[in-house]
């Protein structure tokens, strides 16, 4: 399993990127996609759609069920990643690559873990 | 995840072992999937061969002179003619005409069947057979000492006479052969299956089950065998859409209306609910659904013409072989037609499906 040390976590599952521009990218981590299974369909917003800490802004769906997806920050989407739609696949495959949205005017955010207390985090999930 | 009272299969330690992620169904503790994957799983069975534990659902026996008689009046379809070694499907109904299960008989010999009913349904069925029970019949419950394989894929047949000898395996589709031996240990082997694919469902004292799975996953390797979860499971028999108990049909749904009218032969002198069925008059129908919009749909969603409501789906998901998301929907008979264009309402969001022919797949 696999925690990159330069972002940030939620226990929802989600990481983000901090750039140097301001700007941050959200994905779903090694965990979540491991959980997930197989990921067929991804449904996520809109440019310019306006995101809350905590709340939902997109879901992915296995063949199995539906999983929602929580921002780790209020801000604006800058950018979606489009090519996911076609390739929901590539966040079972390279999660911390596969990022959803991009955004930017970030005025506020939800608990964040660092790599080492999201790992940790991550072993009490398992234990349940 | 409740683990009290959960049912483990005879094989749920093979499963651990194997990397199974395990979760409850029906009362059991059974494996979703195994490291592969449902997708990974799902085209293994339609390219090579998959191997499931089914050993959750149940078996019961009819026997005795009136065996047949309450056969046939119990069940829908006809099963007179039913020869040694042949099987044949039926729903089940009760007395308002809607389905209690659906079951198949394999018949060992005149007066000797051999039922396998589904899991979550198995306690049920028991008891309304023997309060049903007419004449010189006795029902038993064998289901804690039975265990149950499915081999299902092109290679099945290769794969399973390296445990069996030739003319120990059935041929025809819907055959069986009781009491033939597999790799040293009695066991009871048909042709058929939940799949689609053509295979084998294999039945085992509980205490052989470990052996020959492994017997099994170890000889099949060569043919790229994999061990298949309850997600392949639902996704296959959906591709190949066949029905499951609790989504197309179920105790307020008649046979009729989930699509099953070959299986009710209402020129039988007499069965429980065929008054029902006769009575009623049919408006309701099963179509199948290609999701042609962006998502997938899923079950109990809302089916609309235009604005006009005129079903609900029964079953959906994505489908791996056929690589788009297919659904069942229960919807008035007059108002859909093969070719027709319609919406679901996805959570909220109304997604463009066509209404096609069924199966959506057939190998």
């Amino acid at each position: 399993m696999n925690f990159p040390e330069e972002l940030w976590y939620t226990k929802s599952h989600e990481w983000i990127r901090m750039q140097e521009d301001g700007s941050a990218q959200i994905g779903l981590t090694d965990y979540a996609q491991h959980e997930l299974g197989d990921l067929v369909f991804v449904n996520l917003p809109a440019v310019g759609d306006v995101l809350a800490a905590g709340k939902t802004f997109a879901d992915v769906e296995s063949v199995k069920a539906v999983s929602d997806v929580f921002s780790p920050v209020t801000a604006r989407v800058a950018a979606v990643h489009e090519e996911l739609a076609d390739a929901p696949a590539d966040i079972n495959n390279a999660p911390y690559e596969a990022w959803l949205v991009r955004v930017e005017n970030i005025t506020a955010h939800e608990e964040l873990l660092n790599a080492a207390d999201y790992e940790a985090y991550t072993k009490t999930c398992a234990a349940e | 995840m409740e683990k009290e009272g959960l049912l483990k299969t005879p094989l749920y330690e093979e499963h651990v072992r194997s990397g199974g992620k395990m979760m409850p169904f029906a009362g059991w503790l059974l494996p979703v999937q195994y490291e592969a994957g449902v997708l990974a799983e799902h085209m293994a069975v339609r390219n090579k061969c998959g191997l499931f534990d089914v050993s959750h659902m149940g078996e019961i026996l009819c026997q005795g002179k009136d065996a047949l008689a309450n056969l046939n009046r119990l069940l829908t379809n006809d099963y007179t003619s039913l020869a040694d070694g042949q099987a044949r499907y039926s729903p089940m109904c009760n007395a308002q005409g809607g389905v209690i299960d659906d079951l198949i008989v394999y018949k060992a010999g005149d007066g000797d069947y051999f039922i396998v009913v589904n899991a979550a349904n198995k306690d049920k069925d028991f008891a309304w057979m023997c309060s049903q029970a007419q004449g010189d019949v006795a029902f038993s419950d064998r289901s804690a000492d039975i265990a149950q394989l499915a081999l299902q894929g092109p290679a099945a047949p290769d794969i399973i006479s390296r445990l069996v000898a030739a003319e120990s395996i059935p041929a025809a589709y819907y055959s069986c052969r009781f009491n033939v031996q597999m790799d040293g240990v009695p066991a009871m082997i048909s042709r058929t299956g939940y799949t689609g694919e053509d295979g084998f469902e294999i039945y085992l004292a509980a205490g052989d089950a470990p052996r020959i799975w492994n017997r099994l996953l170890a000889v099949g390797k060569e043919y790229g065998l994999c061990p298949c979860g309850l997600g392949a499971r639902d996704t296959l028999r959906l591709e190949a859409a066949m029905p499951l108990y609790g989504h197309e049909m179920d105790e307020e749904v008649s046979p009729l209306a989930a699509g099953l009218k070959m299986f009710v032969k209402m020129d039988k002198s007499d069965f429980i609910g065929k008054a029902a069925l006769a009575a009623g008059t049919l408006t309701e129908k099963r179509v199948g659904l290609q999701v042609t919009g962006r998502g997938i749909v899923r079950e109990q969603q809302d089916v609309y013409s235009g604005d006009r409501r005129v079903g609900r789906t029964t079953s959906g998901t994505y489908a791996p072989f056929l690589q788009q998301a297919v659904a069942m929907a229960r919807v008035q008979a007059d108002a859909v037609t093969v070719g027709d264009r319609l919406t679901v309402d996805v959570r909220g969001r109304r997604v463009a499906v066509e209404v096609v022919k069924l199966p959506f797949y057939k190998r």
